[in-house]
């Protein structure tokens, strides 16, 4: 019984103080960035080198050269006005024979829908900068996703990305499918 | 007057901070758990591009990055480098390193995989299309062009 003293408390009240210069430290030393991009599926290796045969009124060039100018369809194109050709192109409003064709598709919970076989083709240089590449592929990735979002409010009311059910995803990607297609690069600037 | 002063400072009762510092833990285990720490020491200077269709990337530990940009010591030379891991690295190394990543996962995610170029914005298209071009033939077919969120690009 006299060997169980008291013993004393250990004052707590700098803990607090001790836990806030911690969580300080984390704040200022922890970087909280997001890492976002442009995601793309490159394709599988071609085997020896074959050659896929496209209908000629299918297939939208962009080329980019080394001084990152465009060439849109064979005229000189613009970043600008890219995303509404491209949008044009692909959805060939008015049915005109140069632009590409339609095949009609059965889709799930979409019925008859007149598919586009349009193939965005884009083909830089080894001399454009990566800026400009990425830019070309943005407004691209943007024209696509506005066609997405035009249809997806069309049919179900809700733009693309709000779209919860993967199934309804599923058959406006089936519409419109990201066609687009990277060529093998060329060397004629000679800027390696 | 006296009286009255002396009521009210007999009515404050005296809030305990004792359980202070255990918001405060709580707190700081949040940011522990949250957040990541950048685990490589950039060797080239990457600027990334803006871009407005960007999309975040989901499930980090299945990200494997490959940096493109020209050397921060100058001594290296100006001409555009790849770092892979914390060191330079030739065109040749990228099938290795995808092989070595991909190993290092769940068999289950491998699928799943993301390779991460990051990019400064001044490199040429060359060495990104080797890259691409290697990384199709190590069977890493899923690629995202990091890039900065921009609203309006210039």
């Amino acid at each position: 019984m006299r060997n169980k003293r008291e013993v004393p408390e250990i004052n707590a009240g700098s803990m607090a103080d001790i836990a806030f210069l911690l969580l300080i430290f984390f704040l200022v030393t922890v970087t909280m960035d997001v890492d976002t991009g442009i995601t793309r599926k490159l394709p599988p290796p071609v085997e020896d080198n074959e050659v896929i045969d496209f209908n000629q009124r299918n297939i939208f060039e962009v080329l980019i050269n080394s001084a990152n100018q465009l060439l849109v369809e064979g005229k000189p194109g613009n970043i600008a006005t890219l995303k509404e050709e491209t949008k044009h192109f692909f959805l060939n409003p008015e049915n005109d024979p140069n632009l590409p064709e339609k095949k009609p598709e059965k889709i799930d919970l979409l019925g008859e829908m007149q598919v586009s076989k349009g193939v965005i083709s884009l083909k830089n240089d080894r001399g454009t900068s990566y800026e400009t590449y990425i830019k070309v592929q943005n407004e691209l990735t943007k024209a696509f996703q506005e066609m997405r979002d035009e249809l997806s409010v069309e049919k179900f009311g809700t733009k693309y990305d709000k779209l919860i059910d993967p199934q309804k995803q599923e058959a406006i990607q089936s519409v419109i499918p990201m066609a687009i297609s990277e060529a093998e690069p060329e060397d004629v600037g000679k800027t390696k | 007057m006296g009286r009255f002063r002396e009521k009210k400072s007999g009515s404050m009762p005296k809030i305990s901070t004792a359980s202070l510092p255990d918001i405060v833990f709580i707190l700081l285990c949040f940011f522990m758990v949250s957040t990541t720490m950048r685990e490589t020491t950039l060797i080239v200077k990457v600027r990334l591009p803006g871009a407005s269709e960007v999309q975040k990337l989901e499930r980090k530990n299945l990200v494997s990055y490959i940096y493109v940009g020209q050397p921060i010591k100058t001594t290296y030379g100006t001409e555009s480098r790849i770092q892979l891991n914390d060191q330079f690295a030739t065109i040749q190394d990228i099938q290795g390193f995808v092989a070595v990543e991909r190993e290092a996962r769940d068999e289950a995610d491998r699928r799943l995989m993301t390779t991460s170029i990051k990019a400064d914005r001044d490199t040429r298209m060359g060495i990104v299309t080797d890259i691409k071009q290697e990384l199709r033939k190590a069977g890493a077919f899923k690629i995202n062009y990091s890039s900065r969120k921009a609203a309006k690009l210039k």
